[in-house]
């Protein structure tokens, strides 16, 4: 009995790496998805997005030039009622490109016939799971740098001041947390591209936890933060803890992640996360600047946040394409 | 003796109750053409699956060509090709591109890579649409691609689940042919396919499916012999006498005799006695109009087999 238990779960020791042909899976998947018609339009649309609200922001901060340190942010941040600014946009734009990029990695292969084909050479699953992540990765930090080069390319044109090193570096940080929050749209999609056999259904389940994230949670933190903590007296303390509750419980939504680690990196000005603040970019906050190291400090939670939570989805969904049997 | 490059012992697989594949003995040596024939669902895709490790064997051993699969998987898919049953390709991509990602993924060098893609898809008669998108292609083009690619990693056996289906009758003997040059350039190949007649002829040993079980196994004469007990069926057309039957059934190793027409007969014998039957009509006075000797057919194996199986169990 013990023998044959033996003979049968094999798999402990495997050879080599669990990484050859990353790279081959890498390439060939940015090669496809930069060339695919569905990349163009998401392109396009980013494209126009960043032209048009930063155009619009730049005109209303014309005459700021010289007066505010940090004119460039504000290309970011800067919305012109009723649209919002340009990160505004980016938090449905990252996750919608994120879940283009991935609704069908896993499932497409099994439709087109070509998943055994595939593992028929020599390469591990896992190095074609990662590798088609890291390729999704790959092309939306290559996207959003373009975005984040004609952005600097039109302030420096339209404001006629080049950009300060605390300004570059800040954005470089919006967009280190922008490539996360895609990483984490990108694990979602991932995960139903594994899960369900239709690439529609995939991409619509992807696109309702998008939904119920951006649209409903907020609702449901609330009306939970006030059954769990119901005002009974009407004290300041039960306010407080209702209050705190309803943030932490917000904090679950990587939108929220993604919203308040924008509103620390592109504001200076904002000194903590806490209580007091609106989730809206356009607070005008008092008070003196933080350096980029302390900002970073008060980020550095979101940023774990959403790097775990990607790792979490990625690790379910391996588990769950390692032990599917591949027929087709 | 040959060496075995493939080799099951008590291979198992089920799922849940139902059991897929059950105590596979099977043993594949250098340079032959197997066949795993059977009935669509008896259990050969499965099989395919466990040698390659692409599912896990719910019991029992595989070693091909030496190495454990699924301990050593990258030695194995290294030099294993497999084509998989209705090969898919991507579409958008051209034969081109298709084959130079699998060259990718098996590690060959660039130069090298081109080298064999461009002699591959000459030899298979592809080299004209080699820059075409594979959408395009029809289902007798995508199996040779599929057979190119297979053919990149230069592999020792190459395993094809159902290579033929699908294929109009010209497309399936064209690839018959493909296998049997495999043969000849010395590459071992297991196929699989429920259309036993059309794969008989290239194999150089076949193994029966009957719902997961290997049931018979040999080559094709060995199995008519033990199967149908005459290894020869002639087919003979004579007009003559009436007892002319009779007369056929006297002849030694002449086991049934079957008149299908009024002068039409089906003759199962144990050896070639074409000239005995001949010989009959004549020295009745009869005419002989027609005489030829059929290959046994696996079809007929089958059926027989199971027709016997079924007389065995015991009614309840
Ligand atoms: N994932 C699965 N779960 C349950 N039964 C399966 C599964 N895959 C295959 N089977 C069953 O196993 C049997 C053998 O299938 P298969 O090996 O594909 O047959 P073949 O290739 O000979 O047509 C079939 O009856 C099929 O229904
Ligand atoms: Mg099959």
């Amino acid at each position: 009995m013990s023998q044959l238990a033996k003979v049968a779960r094999p798999r402990r020791t495997r050879e080599g790496s669990p990484w050859t042909g990353l790279w081959a899976v890498v390439t060939k998947e940015m090669a496809d998805s930069l060339t695919s018609v569905r990349m163009s339009i998401l392109q396009l649309l980013i494209v126009l997005t960043a032209a048009g609200t930063v155009y619009a922001a730049s005109q209303d901060l014309k005459d700021l030039v010289g007066k505010d340190p940090f004119i460039f942010l504000k290309l970011f941040t800067t919305g012109r009622d009723p649209l919002p600014s340009f990160v505004g946009f980016l938090g449905f734009l990252v996750p919608l490109i994120a879940i283009a990029l991935a609704f069908d990695t896993v499932n497409g292969e099994f439709n087109q016939r070509t998943m055994s084909r595939v593992l028929a050479q020599p390469i591990f699953r896992d190095a074609l799971l990662l590798g088609k992540f890291l390729a999704g990765l790959f092309t939306l930090t290559l996207v959003l740098a373009v975005i984040w080069l004609l952005i600097y390319g039109m302030g420096i044109l339209v404001l006629g001041v080049p950009p300060g090193g605390e300004e570059v570096a800040r954005s470089l940080w919006f967009l280190v947390v922008a490539i996360f929050y895609g990483g984490v749209w990108l694990a979602v999609a991932l995960l139903f591209s594994i899960v369900l056999r239709q690439t529609a259904a995939a991409a619509l389940a992807s696109i309702a936890v998008w939904l119920f994230f951006t649209i409903f949670w907020g609702i449901i933190a609330q009306l939970l933060a006030q059954a769990l903590v119901p005002m009974r007296l009407g004290t300041v303390q039960e306010v407080l803890d209702q209050a705190k509750l309803e943030m932490s419980l917000t904090r679950l939504s990587p939108n929220t992640l993604y919203a308040e680690a924008m509103l620390a990196m592109l504001n200076p000005a904002v000194r903590s996360l806490g209580l007091v603040l609106p989730f809206q970019l356009q607070g005008a906050i008092l008070g003196t600047p933080l350096p980029v190291s302390q900002s970073l400090m008060l980020i550095w939670p979101h940023l774990t946040g959403l790097i775990a939570v990607t790792i979490l989805l990625f690790v379910l969904g391996y588990v769950l394409f390692q032990r599917q049997e591949i027929r087709t | 003796m040959a060496e075995i490059v493939l080799e099951t012992q008590g291979l198992t697989k089920k799922y849940g109750e139902f059991t897929a594949v059950q105590d596979l003995n099977l043993a594949v040596t250098q340079g032959e053409v197997f066949g795993l024939l059977g009935p669509n669902g008896a259990g050969k895709t499965t099989t395919i699956l466990m040698l390659l490790g692409l599912t896990e064997p719910t019991a029992g051993q595989v070693r091909v060509l030496g190495l454990d699969p699924a301990r050593q998987p990258l030695s194995v898919k290294a030099r294993v090709g497999y084509l998989p049953e209705q090969v898919g390709f991507y579409d958008g991509l051209t034969a081109f591109e298709n084959l130079i990602y699998i060259a990718k993924l098996n590690g060959l060098p660039r130069q090298e890579a081109y080298r064999r893609i461009d002699a591959l898809l000459t030899q298979m008669g592809l080299d004209q649409v080699a820059n075409r998108r594979v959408g395009a292609f029809s289902r007798g083009m995508r199996q040779r691609l599929g057979v190119a690619e297979v053919l990149l990693k230069q592999p020792q056996l190459v395993i094809m689940d159902e290579p033929t289906q699908g294929l109009d009758p010209e497309a399936a003997h064209e690839f018959l042919e493909i296998i049997r040059r495999l043969k000849q350039d010395g590459i071992t190949v297991l196929l699989s396919s429920h259309q036993l007649h059309q794969v008989q002829a290239v194999c150089d040993r076949v193994g029966l499916f009957h719902r997961g079980q290997m049931v018979l196994c040999g080559t094709v004469p060995e199995l008519a012999q033990r199967v149908l007990g005459g290894a020869y069926r002639i087919h003979l057309q004579a007009e003559g006498p009436a007892d002319l039957e009779d007369a056929f059934r006297r002849i030694d190793g002449v086991l049934q005799v079957h008149r299908s027409a009024p002068s039409t007969y089906e003759l199962e014998a144990e050896a070639d006695v074409r000239a005995e039957a001949a010989r009959s009509v004549v020295q009745l006075g009869g005419r002989l109009l027609a005489l030829d000797i059929q290959m046994p057919d696996l079809d007929e194996v089958y059926a027989r087999y199971f027709a016997q199986e079924v007389e065995h169990v015991p009614a309840r």
